[in-house]
């Protein structure tokens, strides 16, 4: 079977199997070298192996939720949409989430995902009590920060090369509604964007899209938006009357592959003006449904399709504090200047976090993508040494381009995990198409 | 607990770990419905019954339950909590073909497992609802039923006299406030079809079994495809003429 990552490039003709119990996967796992996917929504080639794909869905079961505690023990092909569906009604949410729910909750550990409020509640890892991992040898270990640590450091953030994630347990957290509060800021500029950021530690949420084609005084110009859960007393009466039920959203698909000249300067750029300026319209507090403010591009299904049949590569990477700003002055100017726009370019403050492998570090993240084409391809690897050069790395759940000597740049903590992979024989078990190509 | 429900009346699911029939599990316990899931080892079903439970907030039971052992089935029926509104029938056996052509006793497995025992369970159900004067049936059959081909015609005949079974309890109930919904359905990427090279776009998701047989009892539907271009399809298959069908390879 065809297989690709979200982006859809690389695309790669796959092995899949579906197991659905231990002694499914643990039969698989005495053939080697898989490959654990979920819903396949990290952008490139995390989740593929020719030789043996595993798809996790068939694990999809819940298997017990404390209504005191809010602890949610689940196999890990569940959805985290089935988890809201079944969770927020009785006014719990999870603590932290991606930017779609149709992620795993496997593929989320495996990829220690962020959400908006990663500078406060730290990442995914932070939700997590404990894995349960099967090894190459077939053998299931459970591991939380007590018990097997270890494993347990390297599974958050491990990329699936630990093992098979088969159950977790997460916390959920307490909300009082399906609202959030939202405010936006228009931030004429980068600084004044970062200055946002630094004001707003209190926030629970914050995110900024960010105008990449902006340039010269404009350069970094941002909608910077702050979010809290609304409580009761924030909704009007008829809302109050059923706080944690929001109406369902209507569905639009994207049917079919845009041609690839529907994206291009003028098109991104026009898009690009125009939000702005809607945006700095429209500025200031609104109350808007779980689903719009976690998940606005859910409501498109297929979205990625408007890149067209090539695909498209999504670049992430994180500056430590002190350098952020020099360094995002040098990713944009560089962007902005190649006139290679990115409809989703996404800036964030990240928290400190202290692991073993993920992506996460104190600073600021930007994420943009582009479609797959020679000039953007070159302008990724620039972008990639502007990040070295600061002192930055790289998200692997959205690279599918970067070439092993940058990555080995990029993460001193990279002799550890691959000690991890080497001992008990965890890279023979366990490969990807990413792990080949950076040598993981 | 916010969840607030009406009074809906229990959804029995015979074939309970059938991938269809779960989805259908799922489909109607998200409406607020309870599930009773019966199945043989039934104990092993105990994972699917919580996980329902806790999406849907809704109560589910679990019971044991061997098609073939049609002595017992009057029996089953008494031993459930409540009788159910709605019964979906998911089990079937697609067995293998070539078996079937060299062995009775294994063709007559999968002839039994598809029609007779399914059919008696059915039976006796339709008549407890007709006491009443309400209750829905639903049959899972296959498009297989709607012509006989080399490559699968035990399944296909036994899944032939079902859907006939099924039209002629609709037919017969029709002045009852009994309905009757026949299922079709194409391809289903199911544990039944692991494994197999099917083609994308007429290869149904479970869940896509689920609202489909959730909408077409809510609307009363006497028959359904699903997905449904395979009426298109079985409707050109059904209209060759025999001469030229006997020679194609289908
Ligand atoms: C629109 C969109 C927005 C996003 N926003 C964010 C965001 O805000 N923050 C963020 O952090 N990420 C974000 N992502 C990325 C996404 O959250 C991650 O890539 C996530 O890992 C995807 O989960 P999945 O279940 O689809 O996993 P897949 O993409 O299938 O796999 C991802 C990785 O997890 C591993 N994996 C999956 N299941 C298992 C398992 N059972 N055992 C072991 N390993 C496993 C795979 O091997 C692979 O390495 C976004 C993606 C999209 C498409
Ligand atoms: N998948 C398809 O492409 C497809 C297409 C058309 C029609 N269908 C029909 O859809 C229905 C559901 O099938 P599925 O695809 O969900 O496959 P499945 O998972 O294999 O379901 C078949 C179920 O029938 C049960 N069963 C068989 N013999 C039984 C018996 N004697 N007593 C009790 N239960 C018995 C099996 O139970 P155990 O688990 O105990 O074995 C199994 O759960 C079947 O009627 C099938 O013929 C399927």
């Amino acid at each position: 079977m065809i297989l690709s990552g979200w982006g859809r490039f690389p695309k790669l003709e796959c092995r899949v199997t579906r197991p659905r119990s231990d002694a499914e996967v643990r039969a698989l796992v005495a053939e080697g070298a898989l490959i654990a996917r979920g819903n396949g929504r990290s952008y490139g080639d995390a989740a593929l192996s020719a030789r043996g794909t595993v798809d996790m869905r068939g694990f999809s079961r819940m298997l017990s939720f404390d209504a005191e505690t809010g602890l949610l023990v689940a196999e890990a092909g569940v959805l985290l949409a089935d988890i809201i569906a079944a969770f927020l009604p009785r006014g719990w949410f999870p603590l932290v989430t991606p930017g779609t729910k149709f992620v795993t909750l496997g593929g989320m550990i495996a990829a220690d995902v962020h959400g908006k409020n990663h500078h406060k509640d730290g990442s995914m890892a932070a939700s997590v009590e404990w894995v349960e991992v099967m090894d190459g040898d077939g053998m299931v270990h459970r591991a939380s920060r007590a018990e097997n640590p270890d494993l347990f450091g390297f599974t958050l953030g491990g990329m699936g090369l630990t093992g098979i994630i088969l159950r977790a347990a997460i916390r959920l957290r307490p909300v009082q509604s399906a609202w959030i509060l939202q405010e936006t800021v228009p931030a004429p500029d980068l600084a004044a964007a970062m200055a946002l950021f630094e004001a707003s530690a209190e926030a629970t949420y914050s995110v900024a899209w960010i105008d990449c084609l902006a340039s010269g005084a404009n350069l970094g110009r941002s909608l910077v938006m702050l979010g809290e859960h609304a409580a009761p007393s924030d909704l009007d009466n008829r809302r109050r009357a059923r706080p944690l039920v929001a109406p369902a959203k209507r569905l639009l698909t994207v049917p079919f592959d845009a041609p690839g000249f529907a994206l291009n300067r003028y098109s991104v750029g026009a898009f690009n003006a125009l939000y702005w300026r809607k945006g700095r319209r429209s500025a200031g507090r609104a109350l808007v449904d779980w689903d719009s403010y976690f998940y606005p591009l859910d409501g498109i299904l297929h979205w990625n399709r408007i890149y067209g049949r090539k695909g498209f590569a999504q670049f992430q990477c994180v500056l430590p504090l002190a350098a952020s700003e020099p360094g995002l002055r040098a990713l944009l100017g560089e962007i902005a200047a190649s006139g290679q726009g990115s409809f989703l370019a996404v800036l964030k403050r990240f928290g400190a976090q202290d692991s073993r492998f993920s992506f996460p570090m104190e600073g600021y993240t930007l994420a943009l993508d582009f479609p797959v084409n020679p000039v953007t391809l070159a302008l990724l690897d620039r972008l990639d040494a502007i990040t070295l050069d600061h002192g930055g790395r790289f998200y692997l759940a959205k690279d599918a381009r970067m070439s092993a000597a940058t990555l080995r740049r990029a993460d001193p903590r990279l002799p550890a995990f691959l000690a991890m992979r080497a001992a008990e024989g965890r890279a023979r078990s366990f490969a990807s198409a990413l792990s080949e190509r950076l040598d993981l | 607990m916010t969840l607030s429900r009406e009074n809906l009346s229990p959804v029995l699911i015979l074939g309970g770990r059938s991938d269809i029939g779960l989805a259908c599990a799922h489909a109607f316990a998200a409406k607020g419905h309870p599930v009773q899931l019966a199945a043989r080892k039934v104990a092993s079903l105990q994972p699917e019954a919580t996980d329902l439970g806790l999406r849907y907030a809704v109560p589910v039971s679990t019971h044991e339950f061997d098609v073939l052992d049609t002595a017992g089935h009057a029996g089953f029926l008494d031993s459930l909590p409540a009788a159910p509104g709605i019964v979906i029938c998911a089990i079937g056996m697609m067995g293998e073909q070539e078996a079937g052509e060299m062995d009775f006793a294994a063709a007559a497995q999968v002839m039994r497992s598809n029609y007779e025992a399914p059919a008696a369970i059915l039976g006796l159900i339709a008549n407890r609802m007709e006491a009443t004067g309400t209750g829905t049936i639903v049959g899972i059959s296959s498009v297989a039923g709607d012509r006989g081909r080399a490559t699968n015609y035990v399944y296909g005949s036994a899944k032939a006299g079902f859907t006939a079974f099924l039209s002629g309890l609709r037919n017969r109930l029709a002045k009852t406030g009994v309905h009757v919904v026949t299922v079709k359905p194409g391809f289903v990427a199911t544990r039944m079809t692991d494994g197999m090279d099917l083609p994308a776009k007429l290869t149904a998701q479970p869940e896509e079994l689920g609202a489909a047989v959730l909408k077409a009892v809510t609307r009363k539907r006497n028959v359904i495809y699903v997905r449904p271009v395979w009426a298109l399809v079985m409707a050109i298959i059904r209209n060759i003429p025999e001469p030229v069908f006997k020679k194609l390879k289908l």
